[in-house]
């Protein structure tokens, strides 16, 4: 490091020539290219909460009207029992509400089809009203009845009526065989020109041209034009007429047997359809018959059908039939899951917090004890279920399903949050503060209670609302403890009763075949996610207002 | 009857209270000045009820815990030898239950008069242990709080008395903790050994076929089921791989554009925004792959001509991936935040520019910690649940492919486990060997990590 | 053991003696006091006599052991899980680590005044409450306002805050802070208040007004005051001593101490060579 190299080194750099401009924009594009990747990053994960949100909101938004039908129903004095209201044959009523405003349906199965707009539910519906109003027995009353979840789902555009017949795939081989040229129009209908080989050995000996099997020649002069397909899927472009056709082709002249003729076969009436009109669709297959579209848009017309706020949503317990299936048990289950789960690790996790913050002696018991609580909140949360199956149902044979054993469960999970946030809180007192009670002589434990556990008390308060929020949300372990019961009632709810959680809810909802779950199971979703962003809030609110800044 | 009990406990523990307080003021009353008495009155109230209520009331969580075992083995040492002396544990288990099922009203068919006879000696046994509990209880109760009352005197020291049991309770509590791992050690080992001793570890270790469903009967192929959890084991892995590679650069880049380029205000925004994605419950992940990841993934592979599996890995791992990008984001931020400020200047002040800084000095300074929140990331990943539930497959295939189907292993403890459950066959028994597994491979990664960081902090400390 | 937990009771209340009386009485014996934190030893062997009714002043360059002795007549070391004393300090001829005798009521008999007021987060008129209220001093609301009144008053803080006692006490001055907390010292009427460089935090006029206050209380307790101003020292004190290094240097009357002190480290530190 001599005066003579420095010099040298400075000569030999010079900053204006054009590699050295050169390096130094390709240095610049490299800082902006991290920047951008940065921006990017950032733009994905926010695209992604945004595609996340709007999903569940298209979805689930469906889910808080429900699609009813007004009915007028005579409470016939002489089918309901005015001392026991409730056995009566609602079923009957309700139908013959519905049937009224159709004098012209008549016979068993159009009638059998009609039912199929009402709700399996209205029955009972009808009947909790009756037992609700006595006196209105022997009037004649206006209900709103949900309508069956096909119709429901119609009415609110989310399935449609006719639906494409035709699979992309089809359609993308059809479009082949359009381009081949093999596809045209005679007398109006579409037909697919190509060769059959009339195979002598599929005309059996006995039975002779009436019984060979003209299908089977059929499919193999469609394999000539497929014959890049290995599916067979390609046999059913034609129609089931088109062996009949080759039959009346034989039969009329015998003489092509074990000759290779040019044939025009027609098509199966989806691929006419698309050849024809360029789409081929089909009736939804949900519905069963075209009248029931008629009869729905009757209804609609005399102005019947009304789609108000569902109630049901919160007030109904859980249901099979997705129209009527409500979050009431869910509700409740999660409701007294936390509770249990608040009642336990509330206390324990502010006692354990301030045995370890404030008295506890610094040796190697207290050590594990916080390697534990560090490690406690990183097991995953199944193995918690697991715990709580093998200790607390089969080692104390406490009862399955049961909001007390969930919340137990939900205790255990919350309680290392609950202890870090108190003990977060309680360093953040001054010591000044405990010096000073301590200097007027109150003992250790005044000074905790009087004190520092008070002016923490946001803090811990803060951490137990976030603590509980996740506890909230957590389904696995409350599956594995079978808080997933299907409860079709509300009557029955306690700690020991079999019971759901919000959750265990929404899990058994999205596994559900029926079409108006999905919807459902996004409302469900919204209805948690607002019961997490309100605790959320009101843990923000707490922290901002009642913390003290020392 | 229970919570009658309870609350008449509640009601003496209350009125124990009151009688030590009544008796300190008397003496405060006698001997007229203040200060002659040690504590104030309010704690030889609190000493009266802690010895009233504490006592009783761990006597009825003990015994409830036992009641139920105790009258179970009288129940079955009551019943007929020649009765019994055939049955296996399994079967024994059985008339067990028939016999409480009995007991409860539920009688099914014509159950003989052995049942008969012993589940009205269950009921009235049950019916005697029910009765025996509230006296013994009260009593105990009664008898502490007229002892605890003796005790007190102008100068015994309740407070310090009080504070004692304070510090007992406290102490107690900061065990449930300990108490929470050696539960869950034990219960785990110990229906895994039980597992070990029906199928072997060497096949559960390094066997390649997963079908655990056990068959009707013996003679099918599946007799006992299959349990070699290799297939578990890789698609746990290549999800949490997918996961990773998704939540590793995005959540990585965040973090980097937020600690050095970002204005306040923007890191104000979307620094909560992240902290929603962290927030949202698992399942609402899960619903959200099947609902519109899967689809939008298989119609995309449509496109290009191939086909993707709507409960392909890629699927599962990719919605698992955003969830992991908050986690990651943070925990890179609080390692970019710890690199001194010296680092930066001294970088910048050679003439680096902004890019040349992060790529060249903060990665490297901050690689250890941003390493452990990846490990962390992985250890959430391998752990996570209910998103593989509901967008992963049940069925364990030996593949790498992303498009097609994978399990992993919670999704088979949540699979062996939902519905009923009995202890006594290896289906049930695998979810434990293999929540065993899950717990020791999260605490190892765990502990790693968390040295990891640990060791990173103390260098800049 | 019931008669020393009389004996102990006894001690903490007799009478106090008259002021003339008092002029000699020693209140506070210490003998060969050593603190220990960990493996460093902060405080090596001190005696000392504090006479009764009077204000003593503990001075020395910073880290000299003065605060951590101030400490030990309170037993707060205690608080401190590292720390270890030996040796004895007897207030009225009774140990204060007898382990007969409650700490809390050493404290309450023993109040303290710390460096930076910390008055608890809560009015006023509770600040100087919490002490007589957890000792059970007052058996009814009036006797303790009359208590928190009357504190109050002999800390001169009662004009001024006489309107205002359920506003927050951490709103008041500092000064009036550091009085507050002297409120709440006397509340709990000890015989001896440690006072920790009471004024560090303060202006001069709130100073001022704090000297005359301790002036005022010497009357009728026991003042220690730890300061680090050798003007405040010669204000204030009857007595003063010398702390160097962890070790007691030079005790004797303030006159002496600051016009003719016996040892040159003394001399050194009082002319200003170091400190």
């Amino acid at each position: 490091m001599t005066e003579i190299a420095a010099e040298s080194m400075r000569a030999t750099h010079d900053w204006s020539s054009q590699a050295a401009r050169r390096r130094v924009k390709r240095r610049y594009a490299a800082d902006r290219r991290l920047q951008f990747y940065g921006i990017a990053a950032i733009g994905t994960a926010m695209a992604l909460l945004a595609i996340l949100f709007t999903s569940l909101i298209h979805a689930g938004i469906a889910a808080f009207t429900t699609t009813k039908v007004e009915l007028a129903i005579f409470l016939d004095p002489t089918q309901i029992d005015r001392e026991k209201p409730a056995e009566a044959n609602y079923r009957k009523l309700v139908r013959g509400a519905f049937k009224a405003y159709f004098p012209d349906v008549t016979g068993r199965s159009q009638e059998r089809e009609l039912y199929k707009i009402l709700s399996n539910g209205a029955d009972y519906i009808v009947r909790d009203y009756v037992v609700a109003n006595t006196d209105k027995i022997g009037q004649t009353v206006k209900l709103l009845v949900p309508v069956s979840d096909p119709f429901d789902q119609l009415y609110k555009r989310i399935i449609p009526r006719q639906i494409d017949a035709l699979s992309n795939d089809r359609i993308i081989l059809f479009e082949a065989l359009k381009q081949q040229g093999v596809l045209s129009v005679v007398d109006g209908s579409g037909v697919a020109k190509t060769t059959v080989y009339i195979d002598p050995s599929k005309v059996p000996l006995e039975g002779g041209l009436e019984a060979a099997d003209y299908d089977a020649m059929v499919k193999e002069g469609l394999r000539s034009l497929f014959l890049n397909e290995y599916s067979r899927s390609y046999e059913e472009i034609i129609s089931d007429a088109a062996a009949g056709n080759l039959k009346a082709l034989v039969a009329s002249d015998p003489s092509l047997v074990g000759k290779t003729i040019d044939v025009e076969l027609p098509l199966a009436a989806n691929y006419d359809n698309l050849l024809l009109a360029g789409q081929a669709t089909m009736r939804n297959p949900r519905f069963s018959s075209d009248d029931e579209f008629a009869w729905f848009d009757s209804l609609e017309e005399r102005g019947l059908i009304a789609n108000p706020f569902t109630w049901e949503l919160f007030f109904n317990a859980d249901s099979r039939f997705p129209e009527l299936a409500g979050l009431m048990g869910a509700l409740s289950g999660s409701f007294l899951a936390l509770l249990v789960c608040f009642l336990l690790s509330f206390p324990i996790g502010i006692a354990t917090a301030v045995y370890l913050e404030e008295f506890a002696p610094k040796n190697r018991i207290t050590d594990i004890i916080e390697v534990n609580i560090n490690n406690l909140a990183a097991v995953p949360s199944v193995v918690f279920g697991l715990l709580g199956l093998a200790l607390f149902l089969n080692t104390f044979g406490m009862p399955r399903s049961a909001p007390l054993v969930g919340g137990m469960v939900l205790a255990l999970m919350t309680l290392p949050t609950i202890i870090v946030a108190t003990r977060a809180a309680l360093k953040a007192v001054p010591p000044s503060i405990r010096e000073a009670a301590l200097g007027v002589g109150a003992s250790k434990q005044q000074v905790t209670m009087h004190h520092v556990l008070p002016l923490a008390m946001p803090g811990i308060l803060t951490g137990t609302i976030i603590g509980l929020a996740q506890a909230l949300g957590e389904t696995a372990p409350l599956l594995l403890i079978g808080m997933n019961a299907f409860i079709p009632s509300v009557e029955n709810i306690g700690l020991t009763q079999p019971a759901m959680a919000l959750p265990t809810q929404i899990f058994s909802w999205a596994d559900s075949p029926e079409r108006g779950f999905v919807s459902r199971t996004s409302a469900a979703i919204l209805v948690l996610l607002g019961f997490l962003i309100l605790m959320n809030l009101i843990a923000v609110y707490l922290r901002s207002k009642l913390e003290r800044k020392w | 009857m229970l919570s009658y009990l309870l609350l008449a406990l509640l009601v003496l523990t209350i009125a124990a209270y009151y009688a030590g307080l009544a008796k300190a003021r008397s003496f405060a009353a006698a001997t007229g000045p203040h200060k002659s008495h040690h504590s104030l009155a309010g704690y030889h109230g609190a000493f009266v009820a802690a010895w009233a209520g504490i006592p009783s009331f761990l006597l009825v969580v003990l015994w409830l815990l036992f009641q139920g075992p105790v009258v179970d083995q009288l129940l079955i040492a009551s019943l007929p030898v020649e009765r019994i002396q055939n049955l296996d544990a399994g079967q024994l288990n059985l008339l067990v239950s028939e016999i409480k099922s009995v007991a409860k009203g539920n009688i099914f068919g014509e159950p003989d008069e052995v049942v008969l006879a012993a589940a009205e000696r269950y009921n009235s046994w049950n019916a005697i242990a029910s009765w025996a509990m509230v006296a013994s209880v009260l009593s105990l109760t009664v008898v502490a709080l007229f002892v605890a009352r003796s005790m007190l005197a102008p100068r015994f020291r309740a407070r310090n008395h009080v504070e004692s049991i304070t510090t007992i309770l406290m102490i107690t509590c900061s065990l449930i903790a300990i108490l929470t791992t050696v539960g869950i050690v034990t219960s785990l080992l110990y229906e895994t050994m039980r597992f070990f001793s029906m199928v072997s570890p060497l096949e559960f270790f390094f066997g390649l076929n997963w079908e655990p469903q056990i068959a009707m009967r013996d003679d099918q192929v599946t007799a006992g089921g299959a349990f070699g959890a290799i297939p578990v084991y890789i698609g746990t892995l290549l999800i949490a791989l997918i996961a990773m590679m998704v939540a590793t650069p995005i959540g990585l880049y965040s973090a980097i554009y937020l600690t050095e380029y970002a204005s306040d205000r923007l890191r104000a925004v979307v620094k909560p925004l992240l902290e929603i994605l962290a927030g949202i419950p698992t399942v609402v992940y899960g619903f959200f792959a099947v609902l519109t990841v899967a689809p939008a993934m298989r119609e995309f592979g449509e496109l290009l001509g191939f086909s993707i599996a709507p409960n392909s890995a890629l699927a599962a791992g990719g919605v698992m991936g955003i969830m992991l990008i908050p986690f990651i984001s943070s925990l890179s931020d609080d390692a970019l935040n710890a690199v001194p400020q010296s680092l930066r200047d001294g970088s910048y002040g050679l003439g680096a520019t902004k890019g040349e800084t992060i790529t060249r000095v903060l990665l490297p300074a901050a690689l250890p910690g941003i390493m452990g929140g990846i490990l962390l990331a992985v250890s959430r990943a391998i752990g996570e649940t209910m998103i593989v539930v509901m967008a992963a497959g049940i069925i364990a295939a030996l593949t790498l492919n992303p498009f097609e189907p994978v399990t992993t292993v919670t999704v088979q403890i949540v699979t062996l486990l939902i519905g009923d459950t009995e202890f006594d066959n290896p289906k049930t028994l695998a979810a434990f060997a293999l929540g065993l597994v899950l717990f020791i491979a999260t605490l190892v990664l765990n502990v790693i990590a968390l040295t990891i960081v640990r060791r990173y902090r103390e260098q800049y400390d | 053991m019931q008669q020393l937990r009389i004996g102990a009771s006894e001690m903490l209340s007799t009478v106090k003696p008259s002021l003339a009386e008092s002029v000699a009485e020693t209140k506070i014996t210490a003998r060969g006091i050593s603190v220990f934190y960990g493996e460093k030893q902060a405080l090596f062997d001190v005696d000392v006599d504090i006479p009764k009714n009077s204000v003593m002043a503990f001075i020395g360059p910073s880290g000299c052991g003065k605060s951590t002795f101030l400490r030990c007549i309170n037993r707060m070391n205690d608080t401190i899980p590292i720390a270890r004393v030996e040796g004895t300090i007897s207030i009225d001829g009774r140990d204060i680590n007898d382990p007969e005798l409650d700490v809390v009521e050493l404290r309450a008999r023993v109040g303290m005044v710390f460096q930076k007021p910390n008055p608890f987060p809560k009015s006023i008129y509770e600040n100087v409450a919490y002490g007589p209220r957890i000792h059970g001093l007052a058996n009814s609301k009036s006797e303790l306002d009359g208590i928190v009144e009357n504190s109050l008053r002999r800390a001169g803080l009662m004009k001024e805050v006489q309107d205002r006692m359920n506003e927050p006490g951490t709103g008041l001055s500092g000064g009036q802070q550091q009085r507050l907390c002297i409120a709440r010292a006397i509340a709990t009427s000890p015989d001896v208040i440690l006072m920790d460089e009471p004024c560090s935090a303060l202006d001069p006029i709130a100073t001022a007004r704090v000297e005359e206050l301790i002036d005022e209380l010497r009357e009728t307790l026991t003042i220690i005051i730890v300061t680090h101003s050798m003007q405040q020292a010669a204000r204030v004190s009857q007595r003063t001593a010398f702390f160097h290094l962890g070790k007691l240097v030079e005790e004797s009357e303030t006159n002496t101490i600051f016009t003719n002190p016996a040892d040159p480290r003394t001399q050194d530190y009082i002319t200003g060579r170091f400190g």
